[in-house]
């Protein structure tokens, strides 16, 4: 591509060449239109005039005879501002008028049509100069013929004008364009580069960078900040993606190899069936612990991919938490301990039944496993309330909670605090939690409460349409049965 | 016996759910993809279907679509890679009864492959009252005996209770109760679903001679008579 082509490829030019061709056939066509109808406008007023003084003056003529006429006439050419006159007898010798020179063939064509010559007024122009006029001839009785005609200066004077008018407009209208092309490449199409090349940067490089943003608050910025944001998901997505990988590496590798190791103890050292089935079973444990956990990780990207719109429906919590109760209150009192629900009635939000479940499911048995208080009984308690403008769900322990500084850390993928890892569990129940809370449009926030730890989600409430989504589900299930 | 129709197009785990219900003393006959198996089903009579979900030229669902179609009402249960909530809502609504996901335990499977079987045809088909040695409950009374005591349950003991003696001698699993006692469909981690079975035998076999609630190490529980 050459220098050019790059040039005239740019918006800016194709912006300010558009400037200038609208511009310039518009006010085209309006001197265009104003130039023909002042033509014609001020033929008609010649042409009249013209008519007029013929009349006047063949009257003079039949009235008064040649001598008044020669007399009127001469009156006439005296004026100011006078129209053309020549009176020329039958031989051609001018009588009286004010035309030094006129094409001769002129006055022999005496048929009373209007023409335009080129003429020299007498007493006014040297020999050199020409004018333009509209004349009409016409024969008077007795072989005189009489030419009247008017100046056309005033409308040539005008036409110029015009034309001059519209070169200006021209000359206008290009300025006016090499501005516009220079606002636009110098201020738009700058920051659009700029845009474009750090978002070129970013890409080849550190993705924490971000656009700069102007300020002003334009579309340039608004498009700033939405391509911010659209970076910091990519980051967070490439970072978790990362995370990922590098805690399957460390997870999965971990009993991958314990489940090598077994299987290569069994080969070598297992004297009879009693050992082999011995090493079998234990293998057997070690790869449903690894299908645990790939399933997780399965279920959290699904829920992280997923589309909120498709997935939420209207659900009534007191009933949710309560069947979940249901299910747990038991086990809590096995361990020792008691299950409190507080939640004001008739408690909606905007959820995934199924993943609200999941969410219960997983805090509870993370408080069962972790909660524990020193001493006394372990009181779990699910909570719901309406705060501000959104439903929190939280579950709460009386337990020790989380150190300060791993509150964070608690929710990433495969982070399990008890270093230990005496306790059954794959490391990602809280980051499904998380998953769960964000695809709901908020978050997993924990709380020391000293003593106990609370760890709540926030749900959109129920909007005033839930009673269509209502009928909705009625008539799938019409159509099911 | 059952005659049991396997369509799953991988050899290795085909061959591996033959083998084991012919084990178990059933019948299965195995087709290797979906039109294959569709013909299959429809030209002989089969008690249960166990249909994975991808199959070359014709899909697990559309096969079972095809079969409900044809007022064909085979009990259907579908395995699948695929083992999200929504799959498996998509799987039933196709006409599936039973949805399990890959990878499975055979004892699983098999829990469910004889619990399909058994499932009553038609509504007039339940029986209105169960009973397991002394053991009697009556669905209409939502009344529970043994020999000569009444039980006081609770209603979900009802239903876990009601679940196990309309599967008497049959192994249920851990899941099996979760999804159709507390229509929940997630594995959990803790033993809760032990916690309710132990209260449950406290107060049906606690006192009395006979155990009737067992334990079956590695798959589930069964309620059924010593005696048989």
């Amino acid at each position: 591509m050459t220098r050019f082509t790059r040039f005239t490829r740019t918006t800016a030019f194709k912006l300010s060449l558009l400037y200038i061709t609208v511009f310039t056939v518009i006010s085209g066509i309006l001197l265009v239109y104003i130039a023909e109808n002042t033509d014609h406008l001020m033929s008609e007023q010649v042409v009249q005039t013209i008519d007029a003084e013929l009349n006047g003056l063949s009257e003079v003529y039949v009235r008064g005879g040649v001598r008044n006429l020669v007399e009127t006439i001469d009156r006439r050419t005296r004026h100011p501002d006078a129209s053309l006159y020549l009176l020329v007898d039958f031989s051609g010798n001018a009588l009286v008028g004010n035309i030094a020179r006129l094409p001769t063939m002129v006055l022999e064509e005496a048929d009373g049509g209007l023409r335009r010559v080129r003429y020299t007024r007498l007493g006014v122009d040297t020999e050199d100069v020409e004018r333009q006029a509209m004349v009409r001839t016409f024969e008077l009785r007795g072989g005189f013929r009489l030419l009247v005609g008017r100046d056309l200066g005033d409308q040539l004077r005008f036409s110029n004008l015009l034309g001059n008018a519209l070169r200006l407009w021209l000359a206008v209208v290009v300025v006016m364009g090499a501005i516009t092309w220079l606002f636009v490449s110098r201020r738009v199409m700058k920051r659009i580069d700029d845009i474009s090349a750090s978002s070129r940067a970013i890409m080849n490089g550190d993705l924490s960078e971000r656009l700069s943003i102007a300020g002003n608050d334009d579309e340039f910025d608004r498009l700033a900040i939405n391509l911010n944001v659209m970076l910091e998901r990519i980051e967070i997505l490439m970072q978790s993606m990362k995370d990922v990988t590098d805690n399957i590496a460390h997870d999965l590798k971990t009993p991958l190899t314990r489940l090598q190791t077994r299987i290569e103890t069994a080969l070598r050292d297992a004297k009879n069936e009693q050992g082999y089935r011995e090493a079998l079973e234990a293998t057997l444990e070690e790869t449903d612990h690894l299908l645990r956990i790939f399933n997780s990780l399965l279920r959290i990207a699904r829920i992280e991919s997923m589309a909120p719109g498709t997935v939420l429906e209207p659900v009534d919590l007191n009933k949710l938490v309560a069947e979940i109760a249901d299910l747990y209150e038991p086990l809590v009192e096995d361990e020792g301990g008691r299950l409190d629900i507080n939640l004001p009635d008739g408690l909606m939000a905007d959820c995934n039944r199924d993943m609200i479940n999941q969410v219960l499911v997983n805090l509870i048995e993370n408080a069962l496993k972790y909660g524990r208080p020193e001493a006394g009984d372990l009181v779990i308690s699910l909570s719901g309330r309406i705060e501000g403008e959104r439903v929190i769900l939280s579950v709460s322990d009386n337990g020790p909670g989380i150190p300060h500084k791993d509150l964070d850390r608690v929710q990433d993928r495969f982070v399990r605090l008890e270093e230990s890892r005496s306790e059954p569990g794959t490391g990602l129940g809280l980051s499904l939690v998380k998953a769960v809370a964000r695809l709901h449009g908020g978050d997993l926030r924990f709380k020391n409460e000293a003593p106990g730890l609370t760890a709540r989600i926030d749900l959109k409430p129920v909007t005033p349409v839930s009673s269509g989504s209502n009928d909705g589900q009625g008539n799938a299930a019409g159509t099911r049965s | 016996m059952l005659r049991i129709l396997v369509i799953e197009d991988d050899p290795e785990a085909a061959s591996y759910l033959v083998k084991g219900l012919s084990e178990l003393g059933h019948t299965a006959d195995q087709a290797a993809d979906g039109q294959t198996g569709l013909q299959m089903a429809l030209d002989s009579s089969y008690d249960i279907m166990i249909v994975d979900r991808m199959l070359p030229k014709l899909d697990g669902l559309s096969v079972i679509q095809e079969l409900r179609r044809e007022k064909n009402h085979t009990p259907v249960l579908i395995l699948s890679a695929l083992g999200q909530v929504d799959d498996r809502v998509k799987g039933l609504k196709a006409g599936g009864d039973d949805y399990l996901p890959k990878p499975y335990a055979f004892t699983e499977l098999q829990a469910r492959v004889e619990a399909l079987a058994r499932r009553p045809k038609s509504a007039s088909q339940v029986e209105t009252t169960y009973t397991v040695g002394d053991l009697t409950l009556d669905r209409m009374a939502h009344s529970c005996r043994r020999g000569d005591v009444e039980i006081p349950l609770q209603p979900r003991e009802f239903r876990l209770l009601e679940y196990l003696m309309q599967h008497a001698g049959q192994v249920v699993t851990r899941t099996m109760l979760l999804e159709n006692v507390w229509e929940y469909h997630f594995d959990p981690q803790t033993n809760v679903i032990d916690v309710h079975i132990s209260r449950l035998r406290g107060k049906i076999d606690k006192g009395f001679d006979t155990p009737l609630l067992h334990t079956i190490r590695g798959a589930g529980y069964t309620i059924r008579d010593a005696v048989h």
